[in-house]
């Protein structure tokens, strides 16, 4: 993984003792509230429902174990013993005090760790595909792009105070992981026709209260204008994009009332212009950041049967909670943070120390966090597997439901966060209980299941299989459904809502209704959202709002 | 009074806005971006330093032919959240290649100056009550710096030894 330089140390060094004394200024009433929470925004420092909330940076979702370690120190120290890994990769913590931030944003840097941009309109954490590196179908690894663009976006001095937030992910696989398609801009790596790698990008996509998906406005752009280009884009955004309404702020409102055309016409004379103050990537740049990922020292090893003759549980756990890898002899492991009883997200201190420890003996010292709230080990041998997954089941992180109804994202919702309308904690556990069947849930097969607490839609439901979203009506929370959104790849889509919304404790037979459609209805080994792309939403909807006689 | 600060110092402020001074007493006058469209002709030949005041949504292209009459472009900024005025301070600095003072204006506030600066302004009006203890060490709040900007300091191009 990339490692800090005496440059990169001294920005972070230096950030901290930045917001010690804005925090100092804050407090003995010398720096105002309205100028201090703009701030406090960009070192990630909420104030919540309860108490303040800080959001560290994950940077494309990668840690080493001493990171790890630290994470869970802050948890212990600085929190009730336990930190909540985000849909941006991020982690973040619900009940820190003000007055020691600094003091926590100093233990983050001296594990080179920050919380540099991960709030505030600015330009906020790059994200990448969590299986960057070790995917079968991988292009190329989008992690050294991640990490150049951190570099570039990191108090940026012309693109600090933008309209709105800014979200960019990197995907090197053609089944895209990391949702570049709702994204302010997304990067896809591709090759153009001479074989040189090079970026499809994608801008103005995105979720909250007017989801869309992004549109293709270079084809292929060369590495050396990345960061050219990306200057471009945030140059034409800076300038265009609405300030007078934060609703509508985002850059996919300014795409969609110029259209995506003319922003790239906009985009491309804008690069044109600046072609000689702009920065240049070079390829010694882009060399020196690569250096850093180079693949580990794998051994030579054969794929080999693990699962013939193991109990079912492991089975289950092998076949839902590991993934492919390119080498052979080597597998993925999914950390479930989504056991009946956990908050979806939430770890514990003891816990993340645990995984820590894990990844030291059998991971080559990383982990990863993923923007569905799982963790991942990436790089286990086949033969380890068996002892990993004893581990993580001590410790109640082998719940083998990834990919299924219950390896759902939710959003802290009404119980943490201040813009939340309605629960999702709640919820979450009701669901957990209705299917706590793991043989139905493997029926039912894979599934994304993503529940925000608001129309800001931190859970991402829009593009879930199916999505929830709390609603406050006349101060109740009620929850609206929808069927058939995707994040991914090739087949990104909204979902579509199927009426009403419904009250907090019809969730679960709800869903409920919606799976025995899909059950009755699925044809061979078609997923949850084929059979719904297929009969539409009507014989979903007829189940859910019949009486409840006629329903089943 | 609003504090002045240029090139990293307090100083008496030499300019006045044209609404504060409307016989033209002073030598230095910061004239409106609409008036100064409309009245150029008449101010060209005067006999004073000529600035123009802009606001967010002024085209700071359209001030380019103007960089032999006027040295001084000021920037207004309505809080901490208007994020304009630095890029255009960057395209009069970098692509229009303008040499005059570039100054921020209206709420401006100390945490604000570290990317001011870096985008080419180097005068800052701090509004009244604005805390001037602190505001000169804003410019050293980062020692290094991730992008080619116009001032000196490590980058990306840099750092890559090209």
């Amino acid at each position: 993984m990339y490692v800090y330089d005496e440059i990169d140390q001294r920005v972070v060094d230096e950030r901290v003792a930045q917001f010690r004394d804005q925090t100092r200024r804050f407090l003995a009433g010398t720096l105002h509230e309205d100028d201090f929470r703009a701030l406090r925004l960009r070192n990630g420092l909420y104030i919540q429902r309860h108490a303040p909330m800080l959001r560290v940076s994950v940077p494309y979702g990668l840690m080493a174990s001493k990171q790890v370690r630290m994470l869970a120190r802050i948890a212990r120290e600085y929190d009730k013993g336990f930190g909540h890994f985000s849909t941006r990769q991020n982690i973040q913590y619900n009940w820190p005090k003000l007055e020691t931030v600094p003091d926590i944003l100093e233990l983050l840097a001296s594990v080179q760790m920050h919380a540099i941009q991960t709030s505030g309109n600015c330009i906020r954490n790059v994200t990448a595909d969590h299986f960057a590196g070790v995917a079968p179908d991988e292009l190329d690894d989008p992690r050294p792009w991640c990490e150049i663009i951190r570099q570039w976006a990191t108090l940026h001095p012309e693109f600090s105070f933008l309209p709105r937030k800014f979200k960019i992910a990197v995907t090197g696989s053609p089944q895209d992981r990391a949702a570049s398609k709702v994204h302010d801009v997304g990067l896809n790596l591709v090759r153009n026709g001479a074989g040189e790698i090079g970026f499809e990008v994608l801008v103005g996509g995105g979720l909250g209260r007017m989801p869309i998906i992004g549109h293709v406005i270079r084809e292929y752009l060369a590495p050396r204008d990345l960061l050219a280009y990306l200057d471009a884009i945030l140059r034409v955004y800076n300038m265009g994009g609405r300030r007078d309404n934060i609703h509508k702020a985002r850059i996919k409102v300014l795409v969609k009332a110029v259209g995506p055309a003319k922003f790239r016409e906009m985009v491309d004379a804008e690069f044109e212009k600046s072609r000689d103050i702009a920065p240049v990537l070079t390829d010694a740049e882009i060399a020196r950041v690569k250096s850093h990922f180079v693949p580990p020292k794998y051994e030579l090893l054969q794929d080999e049967d693990v699962v013939t003759g193991a109990g079912n549980e492991f089975r289950n756990w092998y076949q839902r909670n590991t993934r492919k890898h390119k080498i052979g002899g080597y597998r993925a492991v999914v950390v479930s943070l989504k056991s009946p009883q956990r908050p979806p997200g939430d770890i514990t201190d003891v816990e993340m120390e645990k995984v820590a420890d894990l990844a030291d003996q059998y991971s080559f010292g990383l982990v990863r966090s993923t923007h569905d709230q799982n963790l991942i080990l990436a790089d286990v041998r086949q033969q380890d597997l068996k002892a990993v997954w004893q581990a993580l089941q001590a410790i109640d992180l082998a719940c083998p439901n990834i990919g299924t109804l219950t390896d759902m994202i939710a959003c802290p919702g009404l119980d943490l966060c201040s813009l939340a309308n309605a629960g999702t904690l709640d919820v979450a556990r009701q669901i957990n209980e209705r299917f706590d069947n793991l043989d139905y849930l493997y029926d039912i097969g894979d599934l994304e299941l993503k529940m925000s607490g608001c129309m800001n839609a931190c859970g991402h439901h829009h593009v879930g299989h199916i999505g929830i979203l709390g609603v406050d009506k006349s101060g109740e929370e009620w929850y609206q459904i929808t069927l058939g959104g995707s994040a991914g790849g090739q087949d990104a889509a909204l979902g579509t809502v199927i009426g009403p919304s419904v009250a907090k404790n019809d969730v679960p037979e709800t869903l409920d209704r919606l799976i025995c459609v899909y059950l009755e209805q699925r044809v061979e080994s078609e997923r949850f959202v084929d059979t719904f792309r297929r009969i539409g939403v009507a014989p979903f909807k007829a189940r859910v709002y019949a009486p409840a006689d006629q329903a089943a | 009074m609003p504090q002045l600060i240029r090139q990293r110092k307090f100083v008496a402020d030499d300019w006045r806005n044209i609404d504060d001074d409307p016989t033209g007493r002073e030598r230095a006058l910061i004239i409106p971006f609409a008036r100064w469209q409309a009245e150029r002709d008449q101010w060209w030949l005067w006999d004073g330093k000529l600035g123009v005041r802009i606001g967010p949504t002024d085209a700071v292209e359209a001030l380019e032919r103007d960089f032999l009459r006027i040295s001084l472009v000021a920037i207004e900024f309505s809080g901490i959240g208007e994020g304009r005025g630095y890029t255009q301070a960057q395209l009069l600095r970098r692509r229009y290649q303008f040499t005059g003072e570039i100054r921020a204006v209206g709420k401006v506030q100390r945490d604000q100056l570290f990317y001011m600066a870096r985008c080419g302004f180097d005068a800052f009006e701090l509004p009244d009550g604005a805390d001037t203890a602190v505001a000169l060490t804003a410019f050293d709040d980062f020692s290094v710096k991730y992008q080619d900007s116009i001032d000196p300091g490590l980058n990306l191009r840099r750092r890559a030894g090209t």
